[in-house]
Order: C-alpha cells, then sequence, then structure tokens
C-alpha cells in the first residue's frame, strides 16, 4: 500500500460502515435469540461486511440497488435508517415495509434500494430491468445488482446477465461468492469455473477480488462505476468472501469442516483487516475503538426503540394489494 | 364508430397509449415483426426498437426486466406470446410483480400489462392452446382480464394499460379476426360486467371466446322463448359480483360456461359466491360447463372433445327449464 496516496478519511468510513453493519447484525441477532423479538429467519452476513461497504462506497443515493435475503449491510450501507429496518425486522409500525415485509424484503426507496429477495437469483433479472428503466428514460444513474454465489445456479443468472447486455445496461452484477450455498458448499454443486467464467462467455468484463479486503473493492468498484455511468458496458464483480456464521441465525453450520470458520475469524475478517491497514496509517488505535462504540451504541439504540414501537394497524393487513378489488369485501 | 377486428382494436390501444405518454413500451420475442400473431404490426415503424423491444426467448428475463423498469418508472406492456410460455417467468410474475406493492409496504408500484394469447384455436395442442387465466385470480396483487369482444379488446386494454397495478390480460387467439363495432370514446371500467343478452330464465356468465358462444346460445333460445341473461364477466378479478346475484335473483337459474378445464375453474368461484349469497333463489338450478380434466390434444376430433360449445349451453339451459 501507498501510504502517502491513502486515503484516510475513506478508509475510516468504510471501517464505520463495517463496524455499523455487524453491530446491527449482533443487535439482530440478539433480538431473534435472546429477546425472541424477531419472529421469523434473519440471513446475517457476519464477515461479508467489506463486500456491502466497498461495492456500495460510490454509489449516489439516486443510484440504484437490488439485494438479497442476507441484504441487511447492503442496505444500510446504500443509507437506509437502522431504525426503520431494525422495526421491520421486529415486523414494527414505522418499519421500511410497514411492518409487511420483513428482513427478506427490506426496501427503501427513500434510498433507490429497490428491495431484498427472498428468492435467490430472482434479483437479477430484475435488477437488469430497473437498468434498462433507467436506459429508456434517459437517466445516468447505475444499477448494483448484487447476488450470491447460489444464484449463478439459477436460470436468471442467465437470462438477466445475457439481457444487460443484448441492451447494454448501466448495470453491476455483483456476486457476492461467500462459499456456501445455504448449507451446501457452493463448489460441490457448480460445474466450470463458476460464476465469473460464465459471465465472461456472456460477453461481460469481469473481475474476481478478494471480498474481504474492503480498500481493493472500493477502488475497483469506483473505477468500474465510472465506467459505466460514461455509457459503458455492463460488468460483472466476482468477489470472494467468507460466511461466518450459519445459512440463519439458528444454523450452528456444524456441516463445514473444523476449523475452517475460526481460521477466516482469526486471519481474514474484513473488520480486523482493515482495522490494521487503518492502524498502519497511523490511525489510532482509540478513535477505531469509538467508532466501534459508536456503531454499538446506534444499534443497541435502535433496536430498543424498535422494541418500544407498536406492531401496525390491523387495518393494514388489507392495504397496498391492489387499487380495485377488495380482498375483503368483493372476495367474499 | 368503426369496425375493427380483436388485433387491430388492441393494437389502436396501445398505439394510443404509446402516443400518450412516453412511459409506455412493449418488450416481447419477435415485437419488431410485428409479433407472432401482427398484433403489434407496424408498432416498431412509428415508436422504434427501444419502445416496442425485441427480446430474447427469455421469458423469466422478459417479465423480471419489464418489472425492474417498472419499478423506476416506466409502464411496460410485456408479450408472452403463448400464456403456456407464462409459465416460464411464473416466479417472476406471482413472487415477485404481484407482491412488490404489498411486500415492500406500498413504497412499490408495478405498472405493467402482461398479454398472455390463450386457448385453443386450430391443432397446437398441449403447450399452445391452455387457458389458465383462473390460475392469476389465486395470486393476490393481480388484476385477471379476459375481453370477448374488439370493442373491450379496445377500451379494456386501455384501462389496463392506465391501471398502476399489474393486470395479467388474456386474449383469446382464435378472435384475432374477429371483427365488431368499436367506439374508441366508451372508456372501461375494470371489474365491471358488460350484459350481452337480456333475459328472465336463466342467467349465463361467461368471459372471453365462450361468452360469445353463450351470446349464439341466447339466441337460439331465444328462438325456444327461453330468456337467457349473457353476463360476460370481462374481468375476473376483481369480478363484478353485483351483476351476477342482481341477475341470478331475476331468473333463479345459473349456467357458468368457461373453456378452461372445470376443476378448479373461476366458474367455481362464481357458483360458490351465488349460492351464499342468493343459493335459496337457485334450488339446485346450476350447471357449470367446462372443458374436462384432460390435456388438450393435437387431433381435431380429440380437441373438440375439450371444447364448451354453444351447443353444449343450450341443452344445459333446456335442462335447467325442465
Amino acid at each position: 500500500m501507498n501510504q502517502a496516496n491513502f486515503d484516510r478519511e475513506r478508509g475510516v468510513k468504510l471501517l464505520t460502515t463495517m463496524e455499523r453493519i455487524r453491530a446491527f447484525e449482533e443487535n439482530a441477532v440478539l433480538a431473534a435469540e435472546r429477546d425472541k423479538l424477531v419472529l421469523g429467519a434473519i440471513h446475517p452476513s457476519f464477515g461479508q461486511e467489506a463486500a456491502a461497504a466497498g461495492v456500495l462506497w460510490p454509489l449516489r443515493t439516486d443510484d440504484y440497488l437490488i439485494s438479497t435475503h442476507r441484504g441487511h449491510g447492503h442496505t444500510l450501507a446504500k443509507g437506509a435508517d437502522p431504525i426503520a429496518m431494525m422495526r421491520e425486522l421486529l415486523g414494527r409500525e414505522g418499519g421500511c415495509c410497514g411492518g409487511k415485509g420483513g428482513s427478506m424484503h427490506i426496501a427503501d426507496f427513500n434510498v433507490n434500494m429497490l428491495g431484498a429477495n427472498g428468492v435467490v437469483g430472482a434479483n437479477i433479472t430484475i435488477g437488469a430491468g430497473a437498468a434498462h428503466g433507467v436506459k429508456l428514460q434517459g437517466g445516468d444513474q447505475v444499477v448494483v445488482d448484487i447476488f450470491g454465489d447460489g444464484a449463478a445456479n439459477r436460470g436468471p443468472f442467465l437470462e438477466g446477465l445475457n439481457w444487460a447486455v443484448v441492451f447494454q445496461l448501466p448495470i453491476i452484477f455483483v456476486c457476492e461468492d461467500n462459499q456456501y450455498a445455504a448449507t451446501t458448499k457452493t463448489t460441490s454443486v457448480t460445474g466450470g469455473d463458476g460464476p465469473a467464467a460464465r459471465a465472461a462467455s456472456l460477453g461481460l468484463t469481469t473481475q474476481t477480488l478478494d471480498g474481504n479486503d474492503v480498500e481493493a473493492i472500493t477502488d475497483a468498484v469506483t473505477e468500474t462505476i465510472t465506467r459505466i455511468r460514461n455509457g459503458g458496458k455492463p460488468e460483472f464483480l466476482h468477489v470472494v468472501t467468507y460466511r461466518q456464521k450459519g445459512h440463519t441465525s439458528f444454523d450452528q453450520a456444524a456441516y463445514r469442516p473444523d476449523g475452517e470458520a475460526d481460521k477466516q475469524m482469526a486471519d481474514n475478517d474484513p473488520i480486523q483487516r482493515q482495522k490494521n491497514v487503518l492502524a498502519a496509517v497511523g490511525v489510532a488505535a482509540d478513535e477505531m475503538q469509538a467508532i466501534h462504540d459508536a456503531a454499538q451504541a446506534e444499534m443497541a439504540s435502535a433496536l430498543q426503540t424498535a422494541a418500544d414501537t407498536p406492531f401496525p394497524d390491523e387495518a393494514l393487513a388489507f392495504t397496498d394489494v391492489q387499487d380495485v378489488g377488495s380482498p375483503v369485501v368483493e372476495a367474499f | 364508430m368503426a369496425v375493427m377486428n380483436y388485433s387491430d382494436a388492441a393494437r389502436k390501444a396501445v398505439r394510443e397509449a404509446m402516443r400518450a405518454d412516453d412511459a409506455v413500451w412493449c418488450v416481447g420475442e419477435d415485437l419488431g415483426r410485428g409479433g407472432v400473431f401482427g398484433q403489434y404490426r407496424g408498432l416498431q415503424d412509428e415508436f422504434g426498437p427501444a419502445r416496442i423491444a425485441d427480446a430474447p426467448i427469455s421469458e423469466a428475463a422478459i417479465m423480471g426486466a419489464a418489472f425492474g423498469a417498472a419499478m423506476v418508472g416506466t409502464r411496460p406492456i410485456v408479450e408472452m406470446r403463448f400464456s403456456d410460455f407464462a409459465l416460464c417467468a411464473v416466479d417472476e410474475l406471482v413472487n415477485q410483480i404481484a407482491k412488490a406493492r404489498y411486500m415492500f409496504g406500498g413504497q412499490s408500484r408495478a405498472p405493467m400489462v402482461i398479454r398472455q394469447p390463450m386457448g385453443m384455436w386450430r391443432s397446437s395442442a398441449a403447450q399452445h392452446s391452455q387457458s389458465l387465466e383462473s390460475w392469476y385470480t389465486h395470486a393476490p396483487g393481480l388484476i385477471v382480464i379476459c375481453p370477448s369482444t374488439p370493442q373491450d379488446n379496445y377500451s379494456l386494454l386501455k384501462a389496463a394499460i392506465e391501471c398502476d397495478d399489474p393486470v395479467v390480460y388474456f386474449e383469446h387467439k382464435n378472435m384475432w379476426g374477429l371483427d365488431g363495432d368499436v367506439d374508441t370514446a366508451e372508456a372501461a371500467v375494470i371489474g365491471e360486467a358488460r350484459t350481452r343478452t337480456h333475459g328472465d330464465d336463466v342467467t349465463i356468465v361467461s368471459w372471453s371466446q365462450t361468452a360469445n358462444f353463450a351470446v349464439e346460445a341466447a339466441e337460439t333460445l331465444a328462438g325456444e322463448g327461453i330468456g337467457a341473461q349473457v353476463v360476460d364477466l370481462r374481468s375476473l378479478w376483481p369480478w363484478d359480483k353485483n351483476a351476477v346475484l342482481d341477475s341470478v335473483n331475476k331468473t333463479g337459474r345459473l349456467i357458468v360456461a368457461h373453456e378452461s378445464v372445470a376443476v378448479g375453474g373461476f366458474g367455481a368461484e362464481v357458483v360458490a359466491i351465488v349460492s351464499e349469497k342468493v343459493g335459496a333463489a337457485l334450488h339446485g338450478r346450476v350447471r357449470r360447463l367446462g372443458a374436462p380434466r384432460a390435456l388438450i390434444a393435437y387431433a381435431p376430433n380429440l380437441e373438440n372433445k375439450m371444447r364448451v360449445t354453444a351447443e353444449m349451453i343450450v341443452d344445459a339451459a333446456r335442462d335447467l327449464m325442465q
């Protein structure tokens, strides 16, 4: 690393984003397991925070994000309000989606976050379409479409990537490869040379990156977004990271080889790695500790606020279905 | 008022909507050459390849991408070529499009029309002939429309394009060349039935091409002194419950007739509601006409075994009058 050119301010902000993501999810897991306040499944992204912080870094607020069931980090990094997100996880009034979506369907259209998705791979064609809509309307926004390694084995991967190439759309596809498709080692169920090779075969420019190096990801995506915004072609990023915990917060992930996760957490944790980078350029341990503490305090407070918020009015069960045809009056 | 066919009426609706609103665009296979049935003929010349977009044979991407484009402010018209092929995109339609508005707490809308040419015409066998409209009535979030005349294909398609919720729009393949008067000043209201014939003896509820067979049947029955009131639902969700209940209250007899398989068909829903609301008026005088629960064959004589005809409707009415 060239210390002279190192962007200290950016580096600290990236650390801050990662600490906030981790603190959010730690509190979400507490809410699920200790407090029994999150009633449905949540899919934490512990260990994958660098991908979220780095990929979202160069985006403008009016750029679009579309994400997955493991999307808390992406959504926070896009600028969503953690209190509204935590309320959504708890199914409360004032949640991003009014408590109707929960963790797997968080969307925040205030920051052009077009939704997490409960169906693996479904967001690939939808993201391509958002980029199609941008192009049709003559906009200069870029779409960031994040999915996991498991999605590369679904049909929409082929159809959505091909679509973006055919229509030359302003989109960056990010395969956030945490190495596990639910509870199965992804390479054990994937033919050929994997996601980047498949994307390259469709004519996309591809890059494969160390997914736990937030500085490298941020550099790469910043250049990529600039190319795309200046009328370039869609591109594909394969970001190789590691899911430190199970598929859901309830999954103990006993199917992993002994020691694998421990080694990853000890040697390859993206937050610790960024702390090491910052320490090397002279950021004080106290400053980093303060960032950590502030993130923890913010997210503990978000959880408390959410827990103190009532459930939505029951009448909302039947709103926003569709404008015509009442769900109760006309259906019976 | 002008005479035009079912296909041209729809094309006129699309053309007028696209002229009026730059956000409206069409996407599907072969649209630049007019679409597989010619229902988009000439539109690419007027609107260009970006707004009449040729898609790869990727139904899931056509549906999913149109949805993404709808969420960011456009109003796509999605062409599925044959309703059978829309099954390649059911996740996108039922799991994504239908749910987006609700699941995201009203932040998102999906103003889209999904055109699905349906039904039997000639020897197209089991994968190009189905009528699956009832499937989509079971999916909250979707509107389901089945026009039976050029007038309705003009005015209901316009209404569908103007609708801010996703509309699954079933055009019957056997009616593309059907001529009829079209009054472009007539606006359709989604969810309003059209009473095609008036009569005091029997109510016939139908939609799509079978509604036209019901009108033929009513004419035959009129010659026998039986007054049949044909209620063409035009849209299945929402459906015009009151028009049906009012008619059954008057006639005390009900026939539902549709081309799709009788089992689990929308006719069953109509009969259930009528039974609950005005069952006493019926005294059991109900007939449900739909296809047997078999597949549609290629050979014409076998294919015909799956059809609900005007004669069958006449027979059912006579039987109810006994």
